[in-house]
């Protein structure tokens, strides 16, 4: 089996997924009704008209969810050879990369005490 | 490795990532040029799988099109402004005349490098050896890596959590 034949399941589920997601918005845009109104465009229908701009910042404590998001992102590029591997190699490998988990755990305890991951 | 698959797929990829990049650049809307960017970069991922860098691919999926593009969306969330729209700028020809000069100087080495070119893909490259080398040979760098990446998590929140905060936090 050649490099390509194995990548050939990822374009076909590539093209299988564009094709479910496109058949999906042509289809609505042709079969369900549409009211293109300017009232339609606001964010009550019965209420008070919106001030301003449909922009609001975003709170900068959000942005740590991103960083943890991001720090544990990258323990799964580290986890991936890992997988593909441990089961050919000796038994302390397996054990290594919970080591390696376990201290991440730590940073994530670390988050959760400090109330990053809370939500107000 | 050479045949009509390959050769196709490449100018597939090529015309989608050309257009995903151009598309950042015209679009008005910031967070419509970030779904751009992430068509671009699953775009160059496709291109590492063609060079038989299967790790690099996966890599540039998970790296770029999941941790850099929600850090480029979170920048634009958290700008004040940027809810204005991508507008005129006075730079766009200086940009344009750089950017022609640079693709000048691209074209001129690609043409002008002899590439060495192998038919197979080179033994000790693809995940599995790496996953081996990361877990034996270099066992402590990788250890060090979880210390190093737990150092960054608790830095950033030593930085973005102010003192007020956590009077505030204290109260509740």
């Amino acid at each position: 089996m050649s490099f390509y034949d194995q990548w050939s399941a990822i374009l076909i589920a590539a093209i299988a997924g564009f094709i479910l997601v496109f058949t999906a918005l042509i289809a609505t845009r042709i079969l369900a009704p549409f009211a293109r109104e300017r009232a339609k465009g606001i964010s009550y229908e019965c209420g008070m008209l919106p001030i301003g701009r449909n922009w609001a910042q975003v709170h900068v404590r959000y942005y740590l969810i991103a960083i943890v998001f991001l720090l544990f992102d990258v323990e799964t590029v580290f986890i991936f050879p890992w997988a593909i591997t441990y089961l050919s190699l000796a038994e302390f490998i397996f054990w290594q990369m919970i080591l390696f988990i376990a201290i991440l755990s730590l940073g994530l305890v670390y988050a959760w005490k400090r109330g990053v991951l809370e939500w107000k | 490795m050479e045949g009509f698959g390959p050769s196709f797929a490449f100018w597939v990829l090529a015309a989608l990532t050309l257009v995903a990049a151009g598309g950042v650049m015209v679009s008005r809307n910031l967070l419509h040029a970030v779904l751009f960017l992430i068509l671009t970069f699953i775009g160059v991922a496709g291109f590492f799988v063609l060079l038989s860098a299967d790790f690099i691919a996966m890599a540039q999926v998970i790296i770029y099109v999941g941790a850099i593009a929600v850090l480029v969306l979170f920048a634009v969330l958290l700008t004040p402004r940027s809810g204005r729209d991508n507008g005129e700028t006075r730079w766009a020809l200086p940009g344009i005349l750089l950017a022609v000069c640079l693709a000048a100087i691209f074209l001129f080495v690609v043409h002008d490098t002899a590439w060495n070119t192998v038919d197979e893909a080179p033994a000790g490259l693809d995940a599995r050896a790496l996953g081996t080398a990361l877990l034996t040979t270099w066992v402590v760098p990788f250890e060090i890596a979880s210390v190093l990446l737990t150092a960054a998590l608790v830095g950033a929140i030593m930085l973005t959590r102010s003192p007020e905060e956590e009077a505030e936090d204290a109260l509740v």
